[in-house]
């Protein structure tokens, strides 16, 4: 084994970067998931993250696993211990290993001393022998080589082995079989290392830093707040990486929505035959009084682009939840980017905006789920709830999921039966309260009054046939003043001031936020704290331009390369580009704290040299 | 126009139905058709079907997509709510809104370019699911908003008004959706009122999804020697199989029949349709059946109408789903919200 250490292994508790090689297909997700999972139940917290192909089975997959005790979710960049499983993509991830760091490999097979690095520690396990000697069945011998690692690495890391049983206990549930079959791999593994291997630097402690968070991916978290949020036509289409919301929302109807006396269900799911059919399906229930989603990823928005509009003119109500992704459709479906914004904010063609939401994890998804379904009848016009690949199908750490009992489905403006037996005037599109959001009826309230045709534009307040100039433009100004009616209901903005006044600001959104909490901490611990701002929707509130004005100098950090919450903002708002200098991470990994402090830090120093320079001219 | 209002003044001695509507109640705008079109026909005759039916106008719904056909809800059943949706997609928006509501009655209004061609998918999965709805397709074979392209049920070899000849082969929406599983077939001419008003009638008591194909020429763009979608052509080859009497629960029940040439058949809802055959031996209730006789006259050049096919024994999409019998968009708070404690019990699962 080569051993020749010019840099000092690294030493740490609770406070490292595992990440996991393997093949995809080859059963690894759940063993890698138990070992985040052990150092959770330790009370430490952990940030795991999937790097996937758009593959079945045999192409490359990473699993990332950050602990930090001092609960810093995001990535942080770079590797301290990689568990090298794939021969594919070996020469790469010995490259990623961090100096002093550690690498974790099946030493059955000898490797040529070129294959290794003098600034870390190999620690080799010979994991197929040990297999072999074990098992006869090729799949066997497959899914127990995941369990003897992780037993392997429980033993070099200190995790509890207890806490490892009671998870194989859940997992495997009543089959005592199972159960004592993994934990005999489990100590294969654990007894080969301490047989065999020094102790590393690396390690886990018991902590108490999880508190009541609970462990869960934005997707189930989204479709389970379709179920508070009180939808009941769900219609779909496979996308990754959305298409768990759906199988989530399924799920969970199946668990809370089946009527008890009959056993029927409060919900009707459909899987459509194209995303167009999907957003065809809830607008039709939409138009109906249902409260109605689909879930989908960019290339779904595209071909939604038509019923978008017609739902933003006639005044539909509809969610679409969309779940990020790199584009475009033969793209890059399992990595992750904040890349629909302007396609969905001005989706559809016409003149055209719509309102969105930004979770930032899968707590935020579960609320904006909810909520969205609120608003979309508040404001009768369709929400985007975007989440994207890292919120939607990695486990984050968040908070509990919560509900307030007393809480009623807002159905926004509804005229009654009631209402228009009692002569009440009903004009579709006539804005009655001057917040620019109509009346509307549903289909078959009344035998003679309440009824109208429902046309994109083309038609007057009382939803008769009209070409008229002037009543299309009246029309489209009401529009307006709804979109601004629709800032007021928005989630407000998150501001996290500097511990000093601070003359630079930054503003991101959604899955950037632990980085960027991470960053900010880095940035305020080297002296150079600055005041940030997490939106959380558009239309985009005051607070946002406000902070804009209140500073000299705002970051903006998103994850795509054509700056398009900033093109946003200064869209909307009127604001100089030139304040607001980018930083942008697109290569379909989630953001590191480690990329935002050293673009910020390099933005901030070349525009320090170039003051310098201007001031010795 | 439709500006130009319809004269409130009504003859004092219309007969009202059951429900004291007279045939105004079931009227809507002024057409802005052609004079002379056929889709005007198809209207006249929804609105003498729901009349004779009963129907409470507010409690249909009509949906269309893009076209002339599409523009037709809006001239009758002014009382129902009505949708005028997208190009071709009527079949989606019709489907939310059944899932929403299954108590109202659904009539989707669509053309040949609207459902044979860019809708051709939405038409082809509404029918597999077997959404409960009357779908009627106004076949004229040409796009006639857009001034007399050939549509995707134009024959092979017919000539457009500007002389051209259609190459390309033609989709025969009837067979298609025999094959798609429709549980209710048929097929009618808009000059052939007798026939349409009674199939329309059984196509709205229908549980399922019940597809009729109903030829209207098209007198602007469609209309001249050398189409087959003509008046002239298909009084010419129209081969009707039966002729249809529908009988409502309400009514006294009294078919007029002599053996062997009359099938009666009793719809899901206790509605009796009395067929009365006409010509060769005609089974509505053989699917495959039906598709061969279809296929050999269809070879023929005749233009095979009539009530195809009817399963009254048809599920709609709602029995497959298992959906509640409430309508979905009747679901209070309660209903609808599991509530804090269920939240409670799923997160413990989750740490």
């Amino acid at each position: 084994m080569p051993h020749s250490l010019t840099t000092r292994p690294l030493s740490r508790t609770n406070d490292f970067v595992v990440k996991f090689a393997n093949v995809n297909g080859s059963g690894s997700a759940s063993a890698n998931g138990m070992f985040a999972k052990s150092i959770l139940r330790m009370g430490v917290p952990v940030a795991a993250r999937n790097i996937f192909p758009s593959n079945i089975q045999g192409l490359p997959t990473w699993y990332e696993v950050r602990i930090s005790e001092a609960g810093h979710l995001g990535r942080r960049g770079g590797v301290d211990l990689m568990v090298a499983m794939n021969p594919q993509t070996w020469d790469r991830d010995v490259a990623e290993i961090e100096p002093g760091g550690y690498l974790f490999y099946d030493s059955t097979k000898p490797m040529p001393p070129s294959k290794f690095r003098p600034d870390i520690t190999v620690i080799g396990v010979r994991l197929t022998q040990i297999c072999n000697a074990a098992y006869t069945d090729p799949r066997q011998r497959q899914l127990m080589k995941n369990i003897i690692y992780v037993g392997a690495l429980s033993a070099l890391l200190d995790i509890d082995p207890a806490v490892l049983e009671t998870l194989l206990g859940e997992q495997f549930k009543s089959k005592a079989r199972l159960i004592a079959a993994n934990i005999e791999a489990l100590n294969l593994g654990r007894d080969y290392v301490r047989q065999n291997l020094e102790p590393i630097g690396l390690k886990v402690r018991h902590a108490d830093k999880v508190g009541d968070r609970i462990y869960v991916d934005g997707n189930t978290a989204a479709g389970l707040g379709a179920v508070y949020g009180g939808a009941t036509v769900c219609a779909w289409y496979p996308i990754t990486p959305s298409t768990s919301v759906a199988e989530a929302f399924t799920d969970f109807c199946h668990d809370y929505r089946i009527d008890p006396e009959t056993g029927k269900a409060r919900y009707a799911i459909v899987q459509a035959e194209d995303e167009i059919a999907s957003i065809g399906i809830v607008v039709g229930a939409g138009w109906n009084g249902a409260r109605a989603f689909t879930c989908t990823s960019g290339p779904g928005v595209s071909l939604m682009q038509e019923f978008i509009g017609l739902s933003y003119f006639a005044e539909i109500p509809a969610v679409i939840i969309d779940v990020q992704r790199g584009g475009p459709s033969t793209g890059m479906p399992t990595r992750t980017q904040q890349a629909d914004l302007i396609s969905a904010a001005y989706a559809s063609h016409g003149d055209t905006k719509h309102p969105m939401l930004f979770p930032q994890d899968p707590g935020e998804s579960f609320e904006m789920a909810a909520l969205a379904f609120d608003l979309a009848d508040r404001l009768q016009t369709t929400i985007f709830l975007m989440l994207d690949l890292d919120i939607g199908m990695n486990d984050w750490l968040t908070a509990p999921f919560e509900w307030d009992d007393k809480r009623q489905l807002d159905r926004g403006k509804v005229m009654t039966y009631e209402e228009l037996e009692a002569g009440k005037d009903f004009g579709r599109y006539l804005d009655v309260d001057g917040d620019g959001v109509p009346y509307r009826t549903y289909p078959g309230v009344h035998p003679s009054r309440g009824a109208y045709f429902t046309r994109g534009t083309s038609r007057n307040p009382y939803a008769r046939y009209s070409e008229e100039g002037g009543v299309y433009v009246d029309n489209v100004q009401r529009l307006l003043r709804k979109f601004e009616t629709a800032k007021s209901l928005i989630p407000s903005p998150v501001l996290k001031a500097a511990s000093r006044a601070s003359k630079t600001g930054v503003i991101y959104f959604g899955s950037t936020t632990p980085a960027m909490n991470e960053a900010l901490e880095v940035l305020e611990a080297q002296g150079s704290g600055i005041d940030a701002l997490r939106v959380r929707g558009f239309p985009f509130a005051d607070q946002v331009y406000d902070f804009i004005a209140a500073h000299e100098r705002v970051f903006v950090v998103e994850q795509n390369r054509d700056a398009q919450l900033r093109t946003l903002i200064v869209n909307e708002g009127g604001v100089d580009p030139a304040k607001l200098p980018s930083v942008l991470h697109f290569d379909g990994t989630p953001i590191t704290a480690r990329f935002i402090v050293s673009e910020i830090g390099r933005q901030l120093g070349v525009s320090a040299r170039v003051s310098v320079k201007e001031a010795t001219q | 126009m439709t500006y130009i209002a319809k004269p409130r003044l009504h003859h004092p001695n219309l007969t009202p139905n059951a429900l004291g509507f007279t045939r105004r109640d079931y009227e809507g705008a002024v057409s802005t058709l052609c004079a002379g079109c056929g889709h005007d026909s198809i209207s006249a005759a929804v609105i003498q079907a729901c009349f004779e039916l009963d129907l409470a106008p507010h409690r249909i719904a009509k949906l269309s997509g893009i076209g002339c056909s599409s523009k037709t809800p809006d001239y009758f059943l002014g009382a129902s709510h009505g949708f005028n949706s997208v190009h071709g997609r009527m079949p989606s928006v019709l489907t939310g809104a059944n899932l929403a509501n299954r108590d109202l009655l659904y009539l989707g209004v669509s053309g040949d370019g609207d459902s044979a061609s860019i809708g051709f998918g939405q038409f082809a999965h509404s029918i597999r699911r077997g959404v409960n709805m009357t779908y009627i397709v106004e076949n004229n074979g040409v796009y006639g908003l857009t001034k007399g392209q050939f549509s995707a049920t134009s024959d092979r070899g017919s000539k457009s008004k500007k002389g051209v000849i259609n190459h390309d082969t033609p989709i025969d929406l009837v067979s298609v959706a025999l094959q798609l599983g429709a549980t209710f077939v048929a097929r009618s001419f808009s000059g052939d009122k007798a026939q349409l008003v009674p199939l329309v009638k059984a196509a709205l008591r229908h549980r399922g999804a019940a597809f009729i194909d109903c030829l209207s020429p098209c007198i602007q763009f469609n209309n001249h020697a050398g189409s087959t979608k003509s008046f002239d052509y298909v009084r010419e080859h129209n081969e009707a199989v039966n002729r249809l009497d529908v009988v409502t629960p309400r009514d006294p029940i009294h078919i007029d029949h002599e053996p062997g040439t009359t099938q009666v058949v009793t719809q899901h809802d206790g509605s009796v349709l009395a067929l009365h055959k006409l010509g060769d031996h005609y089974d509505p209730s053989d699917r495959v059946g039906a598709m061969t006789y279809l296929a050999q006259k269809q070879a023929l050049g005749e233009i095979v109408t009539g009530l195809l096919y009817v399963d009254p024994a048809a599920e709609d999409l709602h029995d497959a789903l298992g959906t509640v019998d409430a309508p979905l968009n009747s679901l209070n708070t309660a209903e609808l919200t599991p509530g804090a404690a269920r939240l409670q019990a799923l997160n413990a699962s989750l740490r």
